[in-house]
Order: C-alpha cells, then sequence, then structure tokens
C-alpha cells in the first residue's frame, strides 16, 4: 500500500518533468529543422535558378555570336563571291576558326535551290523551297530554326538569313555543330543525376537527355507552365521521384532551356543533417529519461526514509506516553493498596509476637499457625516488592547529581552477581574501556539500572552461559552493554519488555517492573535504553548516557 | 535496651493499634494518635525521642506542616515519616524541612525498628554533643 503510494508519486514527478522537458524539446527541434529546410530549399532553388539564367545567357551569345559573323560574311560577300566553292570553303574556315560550332555552310538562291555547301553532306542543288524554314527566313531575313530532320534525316537545327543583292534574293544557311551546342547545354548540369536540355515550344526535345529521350521525341513537362524569366517548379517525374526544374526561354520564346535535378539527391545533405538532428535530440531525451528516472528514484528513497524516521519517532513518542500513562495509573493504584497491605503486615507481625508466647506454643497447632503465618507474611511482602517497584517506576525523581565512574559502578553491581552467577556456571565477562569520563549522574539509580539489567541476564540465561559486559565511549555518549547468551526474547514481545508488568518469566518470579523501572531511570538520566534480541542467541540490553562534565566544586 | 519514647500518629487504627502493640511488646515506649492536631497536643505536654507521622496528600492538616509544627516544639526530636503515597516531592520536602528519613508502607518491622533505633542514637548523639557543648561553657 505505502509502496504503491511513493511509486505513484514517482510516476507522476517523472512524467511531470518528462513532460516539461520534451515539449520545449521537440518543438525547438521541429522549428530549427523547419526553418532550416526552408532555408536549405531556397539555397537550392537559388542555385538552380541561377544556373539557368547563367547557362541561358551563354546559350543566346553562342547563338547571337553565330548569326553576327553568318550576317558579317553575308554583308562583306557578294551572291557571285560565294557561289564559288573554294570562296565558301575558305568563308567556312574563317567562321570556324572564329567562333566555331559549324557543321555545314550553304549559299540558297531565291528559288530554293542551293547553288554552292561546304560540309559533310552531300545536298548540293537540292531545293529547300518547300522547307518551313525557308518560308519563315523569307519573312523574317534572319531565322533560327527549331531542330529538325531536313534531307540528311539527322536531328539538326540552322540559323539563316536572307540578303538582297540588287535585284537578287539569296540566303545563306548555316547548320549548327549539335556535339557543340549539346556540350554548352550540358554545361548547365549538374550532380549525378542532374540533367540539361532544350524543348521548344510544342515540348519537343532540341537537345539529346543525359538518359535517353530521343531528340524531337515529346517531352512529359508543358512548356506553357513556365512563364517569363526563370521559373523554378518541383514536379514528379512518370517514376514518382520529385524533380526540381528551373527554365528559362530563349531565342525569343521559342526554346525553354530546362535544368532538372533530383530534389531527394540534393536534399542529401539536408537529411543527412536530419539524421544527425534526430540523433541529437534522442540521445538527449535519453538523457533527461535517464536523469529524470534517477533523481527522482533518488528522491523518493530519501522521501521514504525521512517518512520512516519520522513514523518510527511517532511510534516511540506513543510508547512512552503509554508509558507514562500506565506509570501514572500504577502510581494510583499503589496508594489504595498500600495501607492495607501495611495492616495485614502487622497484624500478621503481631500474631506472630503473640505466638512467642509460652501459651500458644502448646497449642495442638502451633506449628500450623507459624507456617501459615509465615506464608502470609512471605506474600504480603511479595505484594509489597510489586507495589514498591510500582511506586520506583511512577517515580520522576530528579535524579541527585554526583561525580560517577561508569566502570566503578559496573564493578561494583556485578560483584553483587558473581556468587550466584558462579553456583549457575554462568562466567560474567567485562570489557570496560579505561579511561572513561567521570560524569555527573545518579550513582543509587544508576546501580539499580545495571543491577536490573544484569540480573535479568542471569535470570534469562538460568544455568551455564555467559554474560558479556562492555562499556565504550562513543562521540558523547557513554554506552553500556549487557549481552547475555539465552533463549534471546521473541519478535512479537521485544516492544513490550518495557511496559509495567510485562513478564516472560513464571508466575511469581518476577514482578514485570524491573525493565520499566530501568527505562524511566535511564530516561530521567536524559539517556536512552534499547534492545537487540535474536531468538536462540541471545539478547543485548544497550544504554546511553549523556557525557554530563560534573561542575567544578 | 534501652526504653525511648516514640509517638506514632496515623488516622490508619488497625495500623495505629497493631505497630503501638508490638513496640511496646519490645520494651519500646510507644503511644499513639490518630492525627496530627493531636499529637501536636500530646506533645505540648510530653517529650517523644522519635516521632512516626503518617503523611497524606488530600485533607486535614498537611503532613509537612505538622513535621515542621513538632520541630518548632522539640526541636531535637527526630521524626521519620511513613506513608503509602509514593510522592517523590513530599518525601524531598519533609527531609529539608528536618525529616530523619522517609518510608514507604508497608514497611518491614525489623526495619522499621532499625530506623527508629538510628534516630534514636542521632538525638542521643546530637544531645551528647549540646551537652558537651554546654559543659565547655560552663568551665
Amino acid at each position: 500500500m505505502k509502496r504503491q503510494i511513493y511509486a505513484n508519486l514517482q510516476r507522476k514527478i517523472i512524467f511531470i518533468t518528462l513532460l516539461v522537458s520534451f515539449i520545449p524539446l521537440i518543438s525547438l527541434s521541429v522549428i530549427i529543422y523547419y526553418q532550416f529546410t526552408q532555408v536549405f530549399r531556397n539555397k537550392i532553388e537559388e542555385q538552380i535558378e541561377y544556373r539557368a539564367r547563367v547557362q541561358s545567357n551563354a546559350i543566346e551569345l553562342f547563338l547571337k555570336e553565330r548569326t553576327a559573323i553568318l550576317l558579317a560574311m553575308a554583308d562583306t560577300y557578294t551572291f557571285d563571291y560565294l557561289a564559288e566553292k573554294n570562296k565558301l570553303e575558305r568563308i567556312f574556315q574563317i567562321m570556324n576558326h572564329r567562333v566555331g560550332g559549324f557543321i555545314d555552310l550553304g549559299l540558297i538562291d531565291s528559288t530554293g535551290r542551293q547553288i554552292a555547301y561546304v560540309g559533310p553532306y552531300n545536298l548540293i542543288s537540292l531545293n529547300y523551297y518547300s522547307q518551313p524554314w525557308f518560308r519563315e527566313v523569307e519573312s523574317k531575313g534572319v531565322y533560327i530554326s527549331d531542330v529538325f530532320l531536313g534531307y540528311r534525316q539527322v536531328p539538326h537545327f540552322i540559323i539563316a538569313l536572307q540578303r538582297q543583292e540588287n535585284n537578287r534574293r539569296w540566303i545563306l544557311r548555316a547548320t549548327i555543330d549539335s556535339d557543340v551546342f549539346e556540350s554548352l547545354v550540358r554545361a548547365a548540369q549538374v550532380g549525378k543525376t542532374g540533367d540539361a536540355f532544350i524543348i521548344n515550344k510544342e515540348g519537343s526535345y532540341q537537345t539529346l537527355l543525359r538518359f535517353g529521350g530521343e531528340i524531337l521525341s515529346k517531352s512529359h513537362l508543358d512548356p506553357t507552365l513556365f512563364g517569363e524569366g526563370t521559373t523554378v517548379l518541383e514536379k514528379a517525374d512518370k517514376d514518382g521521384k520529385k524533380i526540381l526544374y528551373a527554365a528559362r526561354w530563349l531565342k525569343k520564346n521559342s526554346w525553354l532551356l530546362v535544368i532538372s535535378q533530383d530534389a531527394s539527391e540534393e536534399m542529401t545533405k539536408l537529411f543527412k543533417t536530419k539524421r544527425i538532428e534526430i540523433v541529437i535530440v534522442a540521445l538527449g531525451c535519453l538523457m533527461i529519461i535517464l536523469t529524470t528516472y534517477f533523481t527522482t528514484h533518488l528522491t523518493i528513497r530519501r522521501l521514504e526514509t525521512a517518512d520512516r524516521e519520522v513514523n518510527e519517532l511517532n511510534a516511540q513518542l506513543v510508547h512512552s506516553d503509554k508509558l507514562a500513562a500506565l506509570g501514572k495509573m500504577a502510581a494510583g493504584v499503589a496508594h489504595e493498596i498500600n495501607n492495607p497491605l501495611a495492616v495485614i503486615a502487622e497484624k500478621t507481625g503481631w500474631m506472630e509476637d503473640l505466638l512467642t508466647e509460652e501459651d500458644f506454643q502448646k497449642s495442638q497447632h502451633f506449628a500450623e499457625y507459624k507456617k501459615s503465618l509465615g506464608k502470609i507474611e512471605e506474600h504480603v511482602e511479595r505484594a509489597r516488592k510489586v507495589i514498591h517497584g510500582m511506586l520506583g517506576f511512577a517515580r520522576r525523581m530528579e535524579p541527585h547529581l554526583e561525580d560517577v565512574d561508569i566502570n566503578e559502578v559496573l564493578t561494583q553491581t556485578m560483584s553483587f552477581l558473581e556468587s550466584y552467577a558462579r553456583t549457575n556456571n554462568i562466567v560474567i565477562e567485562k570489557e570496560l574501556e579505561t579511561d572513561l569520563p567521570i560524569i555527573a549522574s545518579d550513582r543509587a539509580q544508576l546501580q539499580q539500572v545495571f543491577l536490573n539489567l544484569l540480573t535479568n541476564a542471569v535470570d534469562a540465561i538460568g544455568k551455564d552461559g555467559n554474560v558479556h559486559l562492555t562499556s565504550r565511549r562513543i562521540d558523547s555518549e557513554i554506552a553500556i552493554s549487557v549481552r547475555d547468551n539465552g533463549p534471546g526474547i521473541p519478535k512479537e514481545y521485544q516492544s513490550r519488555v518495557f511496559e509495567p508488568f510485562f513478564t516472560t518469566k513464571q508466575s511469581g518470579k518476577g514482578t514485570g517492573l524491573g525493565l520499566s523501572v530501568t527505562y524511566t531511570l535511564v530516561s530521567s538520566m536524559g539517556g536512552t535504553i534499547d534492545l537487540d534480541s535474536e531468538e536462540g542467541k541471545g539478547t543485548t540490553f544497550t544504554v546511553r548516557l549523556p557525557v554530563v562534565v560534573p561542575e567544578k566544586k | 535496651m534501652e526504653t525511648f519514647r516514640v509517638l506514632i500518629v496515623d488516622d490508619e487504627t488497625d495500623f495505629l493499634e497493631t505497630i503501638v502493640n508490638r513496640l511496646l511488646k519490645r520494651n519500646i515506649d510507644a503511644t499513639g494518635v490518630p492525627s496530627g492536631e493531636k499529637a501536636l497536643s500530646l506533645m505540648k505536654e510530653n517529650n517523644f525521642d522519635v516521632v512516626l507521622l503518617d503523611i497524606k496528600m488530600p485533607g486535614g492538616m498537611d503532613g509537612i506542616e505538622i513535621l515542621r509544627e513538632i520541630k518548632k516544639i522539640q526541636p531535637s526530636t527526630e521524626v521519620i515519616l511513613l506513608t503509602g503515597h509514593a510522592s517523590i516531592e513530599t518525601s524531598m520536602e519533609g527531609m529539608k524541612s528536618g525529616a530523619f528519613d522517609y518510608l514507604l508502607k508497608p514497611v518491614k518491622f525489623a526495619e522499621l525498628l532499625e530506623k527508629l533505633l538510628a534516630a534514636f542514637d542521632k538525638k542521643n548523639a546530637h544531645l551528647e554533643k549540646l551537652i558537651a557543648a554546654f559543659e565547655k561553657n560552663i568551665t
């Protein structure tokens, strides 16, 4: 029952402590993690956006440079000059030397026929009039195409421009080296899974993907999702993986440069941070739990001990109250009995006196009278001892202080019992500390106390055994122990031995007052008495007396 | 044994009568009175060597009061207090007021006799000293 209360209390304290420790700790970690995630994500987005912007600028520059050199050539040279194969070849070389990135160069007249061509394909004399780009060049003057197959049946894109020379219109057309362009685009890709590619307005791939994906095939991205400037968005791919995209329109909004990145790959560092944070929080929680448990455990044990001590003290108080009440009662009873007992004693004595006279001695039953009177006296004496014992108990006498050498009192008291002990084969051993201080105490009362304890020890043994008498100083007390190897006091009696009239001796052998008187005497001297007994092993009574230094006379 | 005079004061007449008889039987000139008042009036006319005085806590003239009165009338008379009540305050008070001793009822007769003789001896010794002092003064 008691244990249950402490266990409940312990649980409550642990619960509350953990609650008030965990709530701030966990909320703080969640908030920090959330903030950190936000910052980290913003950083990733900024990075990818930055790359998209920088790379789109680079691509725009690439295209503009190539367009510019083509324009310069067209402005510098005439149709007839360019129509000569070796001259066109020379110009192609210059162009590749200056900026590079061209695959071929062709001159086309207004009917769409290719007049001159420098490049790896055999495209001379082919007519482009019906090609979609031809119309675009005619209407716009300068045109950069989307990727298409054309006559060569290889995906490519071209830069073409139209010139008016006198009455003749002609077109100078160059094909961009896909490898060079691809590598330029690819420069924007990062990480193990990142990609960079271009799609046109219709969503067809204009460059190769890093991991498969045919040029001109349809992308799963919807270009209309991306607006002006650089757009960053997250989208799940067909496997459900979250991909972060940054895209920017190029080439007058006809191409879209897309940089993609696996969000989880980029977040790996964040996840690592998250794991570290979880470990730290978990360790923190564990430490809080352990500390809380041990601290609470310790506190509760202390509390339990303190409570127990208070209870023991209370029990002792109740015990002394009980003893005091019994003492008062005993005194009251004694008063009422003493006077009649005195009359009986005197009347008996008077009858004995009379029996000594001659007349009676001749009486037939003289011996019987004498014996009966003796018996009456014997029992009056027995009653007298009880009553006087009770009054001794009731006595709350201020001790009469004198200089007392405890060892001397012990030795003297022992001598009273020596012959009795010897006849019963009881050895009384003494182990007295030699330089005990002389204390101010009541010699007669001390002698009474020691006599009671020694008598009890000897009586407890009966025959054959030993009594061990010790005295020693412990701090500000002198402890006197009387140990016997008698049968011991049963546990259930131990708390009652100091009660008046409590005796385990045979009826008539003990009054049950010895120890209660002893208790009272020791208390009145400011000392304590306690017992330690084990059945079958013996009993030790220990009296502790304060060392009261005698006043200097 | 020389005969000496003892006054016994006790309201328990059975006790009083018996103790007087027993003392008389032992050649002690014992007189019994049942109250302190009577004891005092008797002592104004007769000398006693020792008074055996029963003191009580309740009622009547307080035992200690009687003791003091006795000591006023006959200062050299020794008083032994005898009581059924064990009150340490009373006994201490008695001893302070000049009682010779304090006995608790029931008392062993032999012990009582011894105390009476001791008290008598003390009185004698006291008187002897007085006489010696007196003689010294005369010479």
